[in-house]
């Protein structure tokens, strides 16, 4: 496991994503496919199955280093990350015969059928045999996910990097239960294409601008196409060749988390390609669901009925990006709505929407409409010029999003401190950083303070989280290790000298708990210094 | 028990019988100084007695407006009675100059370690553990998560990264503090080459006492003394953690940053801080060195000040046995844990 020790010391000492991607890129390169396959499933945020339980690997590490408990949780305060811990205290640095990741695993796998005392005198050997680093991956392999900063796209990135395959085509082998082996490690590198992928293959996203004009300046409003802006996930339904693929802006594939939606889509016709959203639907109320309820989809890898049941997924098609096989991306946005409105209305599928258009003659009555927006659950307008291409990436002038929201950021929980009342002894006051360099470097700057947006389960998870990751108490607060990424919203940012940051927000709260986020891809403060031109432009 | 040879009052460690402080925080009369860390040596007192191996770096430090302190020294092992109490300095491996100081009064020895370490180092005396009643021990890295890897091997590490970022076209700079840290670098770094290092100048002007008092260091030139547009890749750059993001770095162009400090022992202490790399290199006693000292000391009493004071007086208390408690001094240690 030496290779992927170092790795992983290169990952955790840099939040540079792009170091991050070169040293993985580096690492895959040239280390062997059985344990390279390894590498990328724990890279990519997948776990073992728990053997042992923290608990249980806390008191044998606590006995081995012949501690009382309550120096213990001294300890635990300290460092706030139980392997790194049980890794610390078992300290002997072993001169140790290079294990492969694949034999580590395949030892851990093998604690499976022993008897507590049995496991507990392996792992006793195993801690004392290995050299520190080693220790503390093997036990965090024993009790979760790496929590290194890095997703399966990031991962991807690398790998595609690697080994000059397109990263969407890694993608598409890498979709399904794939589990990792030598062999899937090669035919996943394979240099020959296979045809099934590149039918999988979506076009790149064109993004949305934020608009920072007033809307009467984008000429007649006859020459835009207005529609809401959903809160959900921004996904691309390739229907191809006999099969159904749902890519997230992201670029990965989520087919296997919207399965209802994927199989209403086999009566697409042959070669279609929708751009669109995928939404929780309310079908009573004829409404999206709070994105909360989306979110549950994502982050779980078996779907129960449960979740399928109180979460129906709905697909609301906004664009046509291909028909019959035909690329449509040059055809006029007003063109390609009219024949996506056929398409839909063909289907005839309660899985499909069609994302309404607002429907106003003036600015004026538009603006009026934009209002209603948090009312109806969505998030202000898109604005889609009826003349223009569907263009590649972020490329302004077509596409406008207007939200209702006029300032968010992408923020990392650094600090929180108890609540009071019914929040006594829970940690719900929250003090959110952005990051001081670019993203991922530098400090982590107090930019706002936040009590509400999460509900009851998400404040107590949240509390749970805080108690075992605090890496300082100053009086009541607790400063956190930087984990979580929360969405904040505000109504206003101004310049400020009483702040660290310089900057102060006003009415700032938790739009969303980011899990999909690392704080590397949180916000800078450049990022908000950006809002604040804008506003003063 | 017999009457305490030490006391704690608001002006610092106060010794009744020889009426002098040990390292005050506030001018007094008289000063008896461990070693020439700002928390320790406070300037402003009338007089101050510290070891023969620490006057350079006190006389510079302790120097206020109206000139030079007033300060004698003795070398380690002499003894000097101070009123009714036998004073003598022993070395405390902590940074050139540094030491322990013991107190005797009618058969009764206290102990100050001041701040200490048993790791090897090659720029001053190695700690000699001194047998008293009363112990006073330093408490910074008090938990058993703090275990010092060997120096050497920390030093070869620190030298890698130096190599690897040259050969890659970067600059490599390392913050150490400036007294102590710094020297114990710049001469480790002496048993893998000759090169030069630069340093920013509140490092320099100690790596020249340093020089003065004999220590063989790695040859240095201070940053400022470089003409601009001078090409920082491949060199090594020394400097205080406190120049952290400001505009003194610009200059370097493409560069990695490092922390030598025992607080980067921990995963959190040093992501918090976005460095590149931390090398766990500290000055003070780690877990088993502070067990160490304090069973070679034979005490019967120990008082444990600033770091993990608490944790480590109830495990002496508990564990051990010993008539051991927390001291509210306003030392700190090594700086860098918040």
């Amino acid at each position: 496991m030496r290779s992927f020790a170092a790795l992983y010391a290169e990952l955790d000492g840099t939040g540079s994503t792009n170091l991050k991607v070169d040293a993985m890129a580096r690492y895959f390169a040239t280390a062997p496919p059985e344990e390279a396959a390894w590498a990328l499933f724990l890279l990519s945020g997948e776990r073992m199955k728990r053997l042992v339980g923290p608990r249980k690997l806390a008191t044998w590490a606590q006995e081995a280093a012949g501690l009382p408990e309550w120096l213990m949780s001294e300890c635990y305060a300290a460092v706030g990350d139980l392997a790194e811990l049980v890794s610390l205290l078992v300290d002997q640095e072993a001169e140790s015969d290079d294990v492969p990741l694949p034999e580590w695993v395949a030892r851990l796998r093998s604690l499976r059928k022993r008897s507590e005392d049995e496991q507990r005198d392996q792992i006793l050997t195993w801690w004392r045999a290995s050299p520190r680093d080693e220790r503390f991956l093997m036990s965090k392999l024993l009790t979760g996910s790496l929590r290194v900063g890095v997703s399966r796209t990031l991962a991807v990135r690398a790998l595609a990097q690697a080994t000059g395959l397109d990263k969407d085509l890694l993608q598409h082998r890498l979709s399904g239960t794939w589990k990792p082996s030598a062999n899937a490690w090669n035919q996943l590198v394979d240099p020959e294409a296979d045809p099934g992928a590149s039918a999988a293959r979506p076009y790149p996203f064109y993004l949305a601008s934020p608009l920072e004009q007033p809307l009467a300046e984008l000429g007649e409003p006859g020459e835009w196409l207005v529609e809401w802006k959903w809160d959900g996930i921004r996904a691309q339904l390739v229907r191809r060749a006999g099969e159904t693929h749902l890519w997230s802006r992201g670029e990965e594939l989520i087919t296997e988390r919207f399965p209802e939606v994927a199989e209403a889509s086999a009566a697409l016709p042959e070669g279609t390609v929708l751009d669109g959203e995928l939404l929780a639907w309310d079908a009573e109320a004829a409404r999206p669901m709070p994105f909360a309820q989306l979110q549950k989809r994502i982050g779980r890898k078996k779907l129960g009925p449960k979740i399928l049941r109180e979460a129906p997924a709905h697909f609301m098609a906004y664009d046509l990006l291909e028909a019959e096989g035909e690329d449509l991306r040059e055809v006029p946005q007003g063109e390609r709505r009219a024949r996506l409105e056929s398409l839909i209305a063909a289907l005839g599928s309660e899985r499909f929407g069609l994302s309404p258009l607002v429907d106003a003659d003036t600015w004026e009555d538009l603006g009026v409409l934009h209002g209603e927006s948090r009312s109806r659950g969505v998030e202000g307008f898109m604005l889609k010029r009826r003349a223009g291409p569907y263009r590649t990436g972020r490329r302004k002038g077509d596409w406008w999003k207007h939200k209702v929201e006029p300032f968010t950021l992408d923020c990392v929980l650094v600090y929180a401190q108890a609540g009071s009342g019914k929040r006594a002894g829970l940690f719900t006051d929250y003090t959110f950083g952005l990051w001081e360099g670019a993203r991922g470097e530098g400090e982590l700057v107090p930019i706002a303070k936040a009590y509400s947006g999460l509900d009851d389960a998400e404040i107590r998870e949240l509390d749970g989280w805080i108690r075992r990751h605090t890496v300082e108490r100053f009086g009541p607060v607790r400063s956190l290790v930087a984990e979580h990424v929360f969405e904040i919203a505000f109504e206003d940012i101004r310049e400020s000298k009483r702040h660290k940051a310089g900057l102060a927000v006003r009415f700032p709260r938790i739009l969303r708990w980011r899990r999909d986020k690392v704080p590397a891809e949180a916000d800078s403060l450049a990022s908000a210094r950006e809002l604040l031109a804008t506003k003063s432009d | 028990m017999s009457e305490p040879l030490l006391e704690l009052t608001a002006a610092g460690l106060h010794c009744p019988r020889g009426d002098f402080f040990i390292d005050p925080w506030e001018p007094v009369e008289r000063a008896v100084i461990t070693h020439g860390h700002g928390d320790h040596a406070a300037p402003g007192s009338a007089h101050y007695l510290a070891p023969v191996a620490g006057r350079a770096i006190l006389a510079k430090r302790l120097a206020t407006e109206t000139g030079p302190p007033a300060l004698e020294t003795m070398g380690y092992g002499e003894t000097r009675r101070i009123g009714e109490v036998e004073v003598s300095f022993h070395p405390a491996g902590h940074v050139l100059g540094s030491a322990q100081i013991r107190l005797e009064h009618r058969g009764q020895v206290w102990v100050v370690t001041g701040d200490y370490k048993r790791a090897p180092d090659p720029t001053c005396a190695p700690f000699a553990p001194v047998r008293c009643h009363t112990l006073i021990t330093e408490a910074t890295f008090a938990l058993p998560v703090y275990r010092w890897p060997d120096p050497a091997a920390v030093a070869e590490d620190l030298w890698g990264w130096w190599q690897a970022n040259a050969a890659a076209g970067r600059a490599s700079l390392l913050y150490a503090y400036s007294l102590g840290k710094a020297q114990r670098i710049l001469a480790e770094l002496t048993r893998f080459t000759d090169q030069t290092v630069y340093t920013h100048g509140a490092v320099e002007a100690l790596v020249e006492l340093y020089r003065e008092e004999g220590v063989s260091m790695l040859p240095t030139l201070p940053v400022q003394d470089e003409p601009p547009g001078t090409e920082w890749a491949g060199r090594l750059v020394l400097a205080p953690p406190s120049v952290r993001r400001s505009r003194w770095l610009r200059r370097f162009g493409d560069h990695r940053t490092a922390f030598a400090s025992g607080w980067m022992r921990l995963r959190a202490t040093r992501k918090r801080r976005g460095l590149d790399r931390g090398f766990v290199l500290s000055d003070h006693a780690d877990w088993p060195a502070l067990l160490r000292t304090v069973e070679e000391s034979e005490a019967e009493r120990v008082l444990c000040t600033h770091g993990s004071a608490a944790a480590l007086a109830r495990f002496l208390r508990e564990e051990r046995g010993l008539d051991a408690a927390a001291l509210q001094t306003r030392f700190t240690g090594e700086e860098g844990a918040a």
